[in-house]
């Protein structure tokens, strides 16, 4: 399985302030990788250094050409960093997502345009292409900025916290819809609802200043123990309930 | 003979002024009111009228004079809210003062014939010159060329900055250029309606045609052409009125938006009571 990008011992700061330290990470074709740990952990910060937002202090980032060519990488970022009463409407939203394939020029052509009508209809959305942002619900403003961030058919999906507006009766279907879109694209959540997206996650990263990898979705005791990483532990199957006192 | 000549040079003139501010106008003021920057342009116009006394001062064009003040505040307040962290709407709110107390005092400390305040305050088509047109004429082309060609990374970099940044290095770029653009367009129209006045000209028609229309385009398309009715129709009223011509304009915009706010109520009223009506069936 090709790897998408890798990162080699990485460390990220905000003026003197290291945020991520010592950061060795990969991501594979297919991989549907959660991202937990603490808040101002880190988790934000390494989905701002695989989009170039943040350049990393030490180590690198090396990305597959092949596989990621210009910088083919989608992104649902937490709410609201857009206006939501801003006049653009539910299909230029969508359209955006397809910049970061055009010049600064460039216009939409028509399968553009009929691209993002296909996916209007696929994230259930049908008759809302000329709404504005604040006349949807919350879930249904989400699926707009996820479809912004697939337009483009990226080999690598970003989440930041997708939990965070979801509405419960479009839950099921959200995470249904990330698990179709595993097949084509890899997909990077960060969450800090670990039970929720345990079920749905293959492997998962701990971020909290240093990134473990653990290669399975089964969040262990011993895990938690070994790494270090003050979360809520909610497992499923064998393994017991169990909640870890801050250290 | 002489006289026909000169009032045939006087509507051309005051014609082409309209036709011209109501593009700026309709342009940028559709981009100032989408982003929610009509406080920041509110600062940017009283700040430059510090360059118009300076203009006077040193015995340059106070138009000038007004354009370098209004860009370099212009790009000040992003600097200051930006950088050195002082809240926004504080760091308009003293550059804005700042600018009319320059302003005045330069104009005071102007030697010999005090000029004519009140036509930079409130407007005056009078005092504009040929020179004025010509410039509020190439703004509207380049404005024209700069929001066609560029049109969606300035629609998305606008609506989602944060997000623009993940695919495009060139946002700080386009913000730059458009506020300069914001800042020239206040200057040049400041000869039409006014320090006091010019906020309301590129303020009333977008939010006109922001009651019939969500779609971007469409609400500078309609911006333009409200603009155009309202500073028209004020144009000619003051011309036979005798009564300032930037406060009839504004005047008229406002009824204008007044009137179309109604239309619209009056409109959705209808269609609530009537379910089976054209709205309801298209949707």
């Amino acid at each position: 399985m090709a790897c998408l990008f890798e990162m080699h011992s990485l460390s990220a700061s905000y003026d003197t302030n290291i945020v991520l330290q010592d950061v060795n990470f990969y991501v594979n074709e297919n991989d549907f990788v959660g991202v937990i740990g603490p808040n101002g952990g880190g988790k934000t910060t390494l989905l701002k250094v695989i989009l170039g937002l943040l350049k990393p202090v030490k180590g690198e980032i090396i990305f597959n050409k092949e596989l990621l060519d210009g910088n083919k990488i989608g992104y649902l970022p937490q709410i609201s960093t857009g206006d939501l009463s801003y006049p653009v409407t539910v299909t230029d939203v969508i359209l955006s997502g397809l910049m970061l394939q055009k010049r600064v020029f460039s216009r939409m052509s028509v399968s553009d345009k009929k691209k993002a009508a296909m996916i209007i209809e696929e994230l259930g959305l049908a008759g809302m292409s000329g709404a504005t942002l604040n006349e949807l619900s919350g879930g249904q403003m989400q699926r707009v900025f996820l479809g912004r961030a697939i337009i483009g058919d990226p080999k690598l999906l970003l989440l930041d916290e997708p939990g965070n507006f979801v509405d419960t009766t479009f839950e099921n279907d959200f995470y249904e819809k990330l698990k179709d879109l595993n097949k084509r694209m890899a997909i990077l959540m960060v969450s800090h609802d670990v039970g929720t997206i345990s079920a749905h996650i293959k492997s998962f990263a701990c971020v909290n200043r240093s990134l473990h990898y653990h290669p399975s979705n089964e969040i262990t005791y011993k895990d938690l123990l070994v790494y270090g990483c003050p979360v809520q532990l909610v497992a499923h199957g064998d393994i017991p309930h169990t909640v870890l006192k801050y250290h | 003979m002489e006289a026909n000549i000169f009032q045939y040079g006087f509507i051309v003139k005051g014609l082409l002024g309209v036709v011209f501010a109501s593009i700026t106008a309709g342009l940028i003021g559709a981009y100032i009111v989408s982003k929610r920057l009509v406080f920041l342009s509110g600062g940017i116009t009283h700040a430059s009228f510090g360059g118009i006394g300076i203009g006077y001062f040193v015995g340059i064009n106070p138009i000038v004079g007004a354009a370098v003040f209004a860009i370099f505040s212009a790009l000040g307040i992003e600097y200051l809210s930006g950088k050195q962290k002082i809240r926004e709407d504080s760091a308009i709110g003293i550059l804005w003062a700042f600018g009319m107390a320059t302003g005045i005092i330069f104009i005071y400390l102007t030697p010999g014939y005090s000029p004519n305040l009140m036509s930079y305050l409130f407007g005056s088509i009078l005092t504009v010159t040929n020179a004025d047109i010509v410039a509020l004429g190439i703004m509207s082309v380049i404005l024209i060329l700069y929001f066609s060609v560029f049109y969606r990374t300035i629609l998305y970099i606008s609506f989602d900055e944060v997000f623009a940044r993940t695919y495009s290095s060139y946002v700080d770029i386009f913000k730059y250029i458009t506020t300069s653009l914001i800042a020239l367009t206040i200057v040049l129209n400041i000869r039409m309606a006014g320090v006091v006045l010019v906020i309301s000209l590129l303020t009333i028609p977008p939010n006109i045609a922001m009651l019939f229309t969500k779609v971007y385009y469409k609400i500078v398309i309609w911006s333009i052409i409200a603009g155009f009715a309202g500073t028209a129709t004020g144009y000619v009223i003051s011309y036979f009125a005798g009564i300032p011509v930037g406060a009839t304009i504004i005047f008229t915009l406002v009824i204008i938006w007044a009137i179309a706010k109604c239309v619209k109520q009056l409109a959705e009223k209808i269609a609530k009571s009537d379910p089976g009506g054209i709205r309801s069936s298209r949707i």
